[in-house]
């Protein structure tokens, strides 16, 4: 027992993600706690969108399953696994069986080398971005695959415009990457890097987020980035593949239970994967906010607590809501849930102030604060931005974001090179 | 750290390549023959990652499987299947392909036996780690002249494919 303990202190200080270090316990152990971080956020984005969403059209949003709605995630989860599956019989079995799992494993398999933190990934590629990159552009063959596969019009439609859109919205997300990894290269040795850690850890050297590099070229790279992955993940106003009031469902109308479920998670876990780029790529990763501005120990000291303080802001948000709950008996098992829930949230925060717990998870905060604050923006736009056309989809890819797309990487290189070359030789 | 690049790997690959392969050509449905293909195209990458070559296999995936495949299989949803299905399938050239089969087994089996005199003894440096650095550092150095051309006859290609597909430019 003594040794178990010994071998996890261990690894706990190790300066390795466990991919890099060759442990396939530890990797395991990774991947299990990142899957399962991804199935809690799915779950939780879930209930945020319908309550933002609501909220944002002056309704209340769910209220009934649990205190304030908190339970309908899980009990959409529980009626989409006792839903029954159909499977159209003029189908092609095979692929139709196949889409969800591809869609899926893509939107999956690349939280495999997104940095959480300097030691907090499960590996670290020489080629992350790209992998990334590639691994998502997967996704869409599953879509692909889903709308054929399901042998009817509305499905079919929704494919052909997901493909057409993703292939198009790629070329100006690559441009936009291709101009950050570019900044990387601005150091001593002049060579920049793919990896997902070392790209953070060029912004850390460079003291400067690349959204700030060269304003405002940096700005505007991050921008066509943020258009163009609310586009490759099909989400408003780009939903053209299943958009409700034209194509009924559009890829996966004719799928019901848990193989729809699948396409549920993979959107959302896909949003997540490409808001972590966004953020490894331009808002520095798991760095804390102002690292050069506002440094020194006192300035650390402070920055560490934010992680324990959000926690108990929830957990004070929760007691605040156990207050105002209906006093009537029938609402005593919800009160009593709520109360509950908001202790366990505050005894997470107390940990958090553990100067030994919070050193190590504190660049996971930051990380996830910032997916979060993408997450948000996701929700936003579903509330306020109207759908588009699709040729006016089309004229945005193409004549809009990929000529900037290839101006801002032609600036980007022309100013670091005579940033080498003039200003510091 | 022990190196991952085992001959268990190598025979599942290949294994899966080879079936692919055969699947894209057996199959009817174009559509299965596509997803064969994406299979076979995503087992090459494996093996390019076997060899040390990280950047290869990345390249091979977004570009491969994630662009070409892409377009194939929506040029091929447009297609009426259930005519093609029918339809007898394209072998009148078997000649040709027997003997172009032959002439490759022919090489696969001299350079399996004799390939010890034919190719010096010596195994490659494992540059996994900086393997994206060396590429661009020989592509935009050493080679420069060459990429460039390669781009010039991709962009003729893309001019001449606007010109082709639109009436009046």
């Amino acid at each position: 027992m003594g040794q178990i303990v010994q071998y996890i202190e261990s690894y706990l200080s190790s300066n390795q993600t466990p991919g890099a270090a060759g442990n396939m316990f530890w990797s395991l152990v990774y991947i299990m706690l990142v899957f399962a971080g991804l199935s809690v956020a799915v779950i939780a984005m879930n209930w945020l969108e319908r309550k933002i969403l609501a909220h944002m059209q002056v309704r209340l949003g769910p209220m009934r399953v649990g205190p304030h709605g908190l339970l309908q995630p899980i009990a959409d989860a529980i009626k989409l696994l006792l839903k029954e599956d159909i499977m159209p019989a003029e189908a092609d079995g095979l692929i139709f069986w196949i889409a969800p799992f591809v869609v899926v494993l893509a939107a999956f398999t690349v939280f495999v080398v997104v940095p959480f933190g300097p030691t907090h990934a499960i590996t670290d590629m020489n080629i992350g971005i790209l992998f990334m990159l590639g691994v998502s552009s997967l996704s869409v063959l599953g879509i692909v695959m889903a709308g054929w596969a399901s042998n009817s019009h509305y499905p079919l439609m929704g494919a052909l415009r997901s493909s057409a859109q993703m292939v198009s919205y790629e070329v100006a997300m690559g441009l936009a990457v291709v101009s950050a990894v570019l900044m990387t290269s601005l150091n001593a040795e002049g060579t920049g890097t793919l990896s997902m850690i070392g790209i953070v850890q060029a912004q850390q050297a460079q003291g400067e987020w690349f959204i700030f590099k060269f304003f405002p070229l940096g700005l505007i790279a991050f921008f066509i980035f943020a258009v163009a992955m609310v586009a490759e993940t099909n989400r408003a106003p780009f939903d053209l593949a299943e958009a409700e009031s034209e194509l009924t469902a559009g890829f996966h109308t004719e799928y019901s239970g848990f193989r729809w479920s699948l396409f549920f998670l993979a959107e959302y876990s896909a949003m997540i994967a490409v808001s972590s780029i966004a953020v490894t790529l331009w808002l520095g990763g798991w760095l804390r906010p102002f690292p050069n501005l506002l440094n020194g120990s006192p300035w650390d000291q402070i920055f560490s607590y934010f992680p324990g303080v959000t926690f108990l802001l929830f957990a004070a948000m929760c007691f605040y809501n156990t207050v105002r709950m209906p006093k009537h008996p029938l609402f005593r098992i919800q009160t009593i849930g709520l109360a509950g829930f908001g202790v366990v949230l505050g005894l997470i925060g107390l940990i958090l102030f553990v100067p030994a717990v919070s050193m190590r998870v504190q660049d996971i905060f930051w990380f996830s604060a910032k997916v979060a604050g993408f997450m948000y923006l996701y929700i936003w736009y579903r509330g306020t931005f109207p759908r588009y056309r699709f040729d006016q989809l089309m004229q945005m890819g193409w004549k809009v974001l990929l000529p900037m797309g290839l101006g801002v990487l032609i600036l980007t290189a022309s100013v670091a090179l005579l940033q080498q070359k003039i200003w510091h030789p | 750290m022990a190196p991952v690049a085992t001959p268990f790997f190598f025979y599942l690959l290949a294994g899966i390549m080879i079936l692919g392969g055969i699947l894209v050509i057996t199959r009817k449905n174009p559509v299965h023959s596509a997803v064969a293909l994406i299979v076979t195209l995503l087992a090459q990458a494996s093996i390019y990652l076997m060899l040390y070559a990280p950047f290869v296999a990345g390249v091979q995936i977004i570009l491969y499987a994630g662009g070409i495949m892409v377009l194939f299989l929506f040029v091929i949803m447009l297609v009426s299947i259930d005519r093609s299905m029918k339809e007898r399938q394209f072998n009148s050239q078997w000649v040709v392909g027997i003997i172009a089969a032959t002439a490759l087994g022919g090489l696969f089996i001299a350079v399996y036996t004799k390939g010890k005199d034919i190719f010096p003894d010596r195994a490659l440096p494992m540059v996994e780690n900086d393997n994206t650095q060396k590429i661009a550092t020989m592509l935009y150095g050493q080679y420069m002249f060459a990429f460039e051309i390669a781009s010039l006859l991709l962009l003729v290609a893309i001019i001449g494919a606007v010109v082709m597909a639109k009436k009046r430019i």
